[in-house]
């Protein structure tokens, strides 16, 4: 990795890699981009291309941060893997509703839920 | 409506210290109880019109600065934010939620602001945006 301090916590479920965000406002450019080269990483050097997305620490993100994550959904599904979110609340949620990025990403309520048949 | 709280101030061009001033707006808010979902959401609209003038009006320039002004009424809530820049069209910003655009990564600040909050205004310029939140009216959907 040739970025800064980690953003994500990572777990290897089966081939699934379960990143949760630690942050719980994400907002600054800076760390947004750790965050993606963290993301990306996983696919393009660690070829693990199915990736559940955690949120249940995050409180706050902004138009920056969902691009952030479109283009990880473009490398996800060139790579023929598979991308969920789960445990968005309630506020955020309305964040992706309101772009309709939720027809865009699979998002789920929970981790089991994102786990399930991935 | 009898003012609560007034204040205008210029500042760097950079992100952090507008984030500074949100949270002494959001403070603000807090403590004359409105709403976290309302704070929320007038948090998110300065956080996209400030980065846009900073980033976009600005053009991330250093010796350039950004205006904010903000009244709190018992009843409402308006921002205003100003760059240097030389202004845009709102109506030239593509509407992001269009199939063709929605994987594009950028251009959905300006419709965040209007969703949350009630009245939205940009002065002929396009340099100056007016932004109004009223304590527990939703916009209609």
């Amino acid at each position: 990795m040739s970025t800064g301090t980690r953003r994500l916590d990572l777990e290897e479920v089966g081939d699934v890699t379960v990143a949760k965000f630690t942050d719980k406002k994400i907002l600054d450019e800076g760390n947004i981009q750790i965050i993606g080269n963290q993301l990306f990483a996983l696919i393009e050097e660690d070829g693990r291309p199915k990736i559940v997305l955690d949120f249940s620490n995050v409180e706050y993100l902004s138009s920056a941060a969902l691009g952030k994550l479109i283009t990880m959904d473009k490398k996800v599904k060139a790579a023929k893997g598979k991308l969920r979110l789960c445990n968005i609340r309630a506020d955020i949620y309305e964040v992706f509703a309101i772009t309709k990025l939720n027809k865009l990403f699979d998002m789920k309520d929970n981790l089991e839920a994102a786990l399930q048949g991935l | 409506m009898a003012q609560i709280a007034q204040f205008d101030v210029w500042i760097p061009n950079n992100t952090e210290t507008a984030r500074e001033v949100q949270e002494r707006i959001i403070g603000l808010m807090e403590q004359n109880e409105w709403p976290m979902r309302e704070c929320f959401g007038v948090r998110l609209a300065m956080e996209e019109a400030m980065v846009n003038a900073i980033k976009h009006g600005n053009r991330m320039e250093p010796d350039k600065q950004v205006f904010i002004a903000c009244e709190l009424t018992a009843d409402a809530i308006t921002v205003v934010i100003e760059d240097q820049g030389d202004g845009f069209k709102v109506e030239d910003v593509p509407d992001p939620t269009e199939d063709e655009n929605l994987e594009n990564p950028g251009g959905r600040g300006i419709m965040l602001i209007r969703s949350f909050m009630n009245a939205v205004a940009y002065n002929d310029r396009g340099n100056r945006l007016t932004m109004t939140k009223l304590l527990g009216v939703d916009n209609e959907e």
